[in-house]
């Protein structure tokens, strides 16, 4: 089930520990057996678990901690850091207008790309369940971008789908809609770029798709003898019960969006180009970090993402209540 | 329905059912009807969703002055000669040696995460120490945290290390399970492998690396190969590592070799660029259309990202 991860992590973060975890052994002997016994489990455990140890505390919490503290230095790699407070926040939000900018555009990617990704992933999973025999061909073909989506042969390849008298402009001006290219364009590379995270909806439609087939048929019949049409039956049915499944997505979509890199640093050559509409978040942080190497400068906007993404996780967990219900839930 | 007595019932249920054959015929029709409409949707929606790779496989076949001439998908003059132009490769470097490079780190990469997350999820999943709950949920976070925030120390500790332009930064955190999705995907399939057979091993004898070795390893093996070919992937379409940490051309992978072409299309020809980027996407397509029962299933049930 996709929601055990969100169960899990709910779990864990209500109580400090997963549910999900397996009960402890039954066998109680003497007290001091079981001392001997627990410490040779400790021993064993950290011992299958110290590849993930090292790596948890060597390449995750410890640069966590290292970059938390070059957020509040100047540092170029070459000299010692330097202690500025903090200036590189201050510096951020009153002096550098191209990392407002670039949090604008990211914003505009993230919360009006994800939402019609999801919107679209639900769309058609709901007309892929409508039909089992024949969807699963249609099924594969629509999960392919989602592998290769954020490659840099498909940026490319998008690069010169959406260049001037490209396929898309083609295909517009025989609607008579002349564009005249959208990567030049400082209004369109934008939706041209949320087009491509839109174009990726196979991932979560797959994980819908798993939720409609878990819906009992019952509830459909049931309303539609209470009289529901198709948009009751979708509020009072499809919804609630594939809310879980939405809240995982959207969390997960949301998190993965901010991090776009990839596919915005190809299509402009490394620019974040035409007038900054595709230098997102992270080509911005790279180009601060590594081309600049203004790296407590980038720590520290990369510690102002964690926050960003740690507050929308939390007000999605906060919101949960009152519109995710899990199955079994009689709440 | 009628509520009245047996008597006039039978003669009216008779009519309804006469009455029905035609209605049932009908809807029978409108169901195939629906079908076709559902078919065609379908089939439309497939054909846009998929026209950017027919694309690409077909522009590779476009001499590179019909770019920006030619709109139209079809080449005026076909040609293979893009193939073998790039088979010479870029900046001295032949293109089989960037194949060479990806295939080397995506091979390694799937080794060390096969390694280490089954180890690491094993002790999650069956082995009750001190601290497993506060360890489970600090793996859990990783899977939200933005990697950036480690990229800078970690390239800093590298550099420190003197192992940037080597394979080691990208190899390495593979070994050690920074990819807690696989870690998570493990822990899920060991949970649902029922504990008798522990515990018949345990009585038997066995520790825990017997019974991690000859019972739960042979057993979670569709979890193993569904995160082997999605670390295959991943690893092999990865730009952001090589980008930071492979500096030589002779030592790049696909992804970072690709931007050179990307770079120099301006003044050189496009047609090399269309075809290197169907050459390596190719592996993964092949990949894909193998294993995408694996694939598909995986994301379905684990909620895995693609």
């Amino acid at each position: 089930m996709s929601t055990t991860l969100t169960r899990a992590i709910v779990t864990a973060d209500k109580e400090g520990r997963p549910r999900l975890l397996g009960r402890r052994g039954p066998d109680t002997p003497t007290r001091h057996g079981l001392k001997v016994r627990n410490r040779r489990e400790t021993a064993t455990g950290y011992t299958f678990l110290l590849p993930w140890m090292i790596g948890f505390l060597g390449l995750t919490l410890g640069p966590m901690i290292y970059s938390l503290y070059l957020a509040f230095t100047k540092y170029n790699l070459f000299t010692e850091p330097e202690f500025i407070g903090l200036d590189n926040f201050v510096r951020m939000f009153t002096e550098d207008p191209q990392y407002i900018q670039s949090v604008q555009i990211t914003l505009v990617y993230v919360l009006i790309g994800t939402p019609i990704k999801l919107a679209a992933a639900l769309a058609v999973a709901m007309l892929l369940n409508y039909r089992d025999r024949g969807s699963t061909f249609f099924r594969s073909s629509f999960y392919a971008p989602s592998l290769i989506g954020a490659s840099v042969s498909v940026a490319i390849v998008w690069r010169a789908m959406f260049s001037t008298d490209g396929p898309v402009d083609n295909t517009l001006s025989f609607f008579g809609i002349e564009i005249g290219g959208w990567v030049g364009n400082v209004a369109l590379v934008l939706p041209m770029m949320i087009l491509l995270a839109v174009w990726q909806f196979g991932a979560p439609m797959v994980i819908f798709l798993a939720g409609l087939k878990q819906v009992p048929r019952e509830l459909y019949e049931a309303a539609e003898v209470d009289g529901a049409g198709p948009i009751r039956k979708f509020r009072s049915v499809t919804f609630p019960m594939l809310s879980s499944v939405i809240f995982f997505n959207l969390l997960l979509e949301l998190i993965n969006a901010f991090q776009v890199f990839a596919s915005a640093y190809i299509i402009s050559n490394g620019s974040g180009g035409p007038a900054g509409m595709t230098n997102f978040y992270t080509v911005y942080l790279y180009k601060r970090g590594f081309a600049d190497l203004q790296m407590g400068y980038a720590a520290a906007m990369a510690w102002v993402l964690v926050i960003v993404v740690a507050i929308i996780a939390a007000i999605l967990f906060k919101t949960q209540k009152s519109w995710v219900h899990y199955a079994g839930d009689n709440r | 329905m009628s509520t009245s007595t047996s008597e006039i019932a039978r003669p009216e249920f008779l009519e309804i059912e006469l009455d029905q054959k035609p209605v049932e015929r009908r809807r029978i029709k409108r169901k195939t009807i629906n079908t076709i409409i559902w078919f065609v949707v379908l089939a439309a929606l497939t054909a846009i969703v998929l026209y950017p790779l027919v694309w690409l496989f077909i522009a590779t076949f476009k001499p590179s002055s019909e770019f920006g001439q030619n709109p139209g998908l079809i080449p005026d003059n076909p040609t293979i000669d893009n193939y073998f132009k790039v088979l010479e490769g870029i900046a001295g470097v032949p293109l089989w040696r960037f194949f060479a490079n990806s295939t080397f780190i995506a091979v390694m990469a799937v080794i060390g995460t096969l390694f280490s997350s089954a180890l690491a999820a094993y002790a999650f999943a069956r082995v009750q120490f001190k601290g497993v709950g506060i360890l489970f949920a600090a793996m859990i976070g990783t899977l939200l945290l933005p990697f950036h925030v480690v990229i800078i120390p970690q390239y800093i500790m590298f550099q420190k290390l003197e192992l940037v332009d080597t394979y080691w930064p990208l190899i390495l955190p593979k070994f050690l399970a920074t990819e807690a999705f696989f870690v998570f995907l493990i822990v899920q399939f060991i949970r649902n492998i029922p504990r008798d057979m522990d515990e018949a091993a345990r009585i038997d004898g066995a520790g825990h690396w017997r019974t991690f070795f000859s019972i739960i390893l042979p057993l979670i093996k569709p979890a193993l190969i569904t995160s082997a070919i999605f670390t295959f992937i991943w690893t092999w379409n990865d730009f952001l590592g090589p980008l930071l940490y492979v500096n030589s051309p002779e030592q790049y992978p696909l992804p970072v070799a690709l931007r050179l072409y990307n770079d120099q299309t301006s003044t050189s020809d496009y047609g090399a660029t269309v075809a290197v980027s169907f050459l390596a996407l190719l592996p993964i397509l092949i990949f894909f259309i193998v294993f995408q029962r694996f694939l598909v299933d995986g994301v379905a049930t684990q909620g895995l990202k693609g």
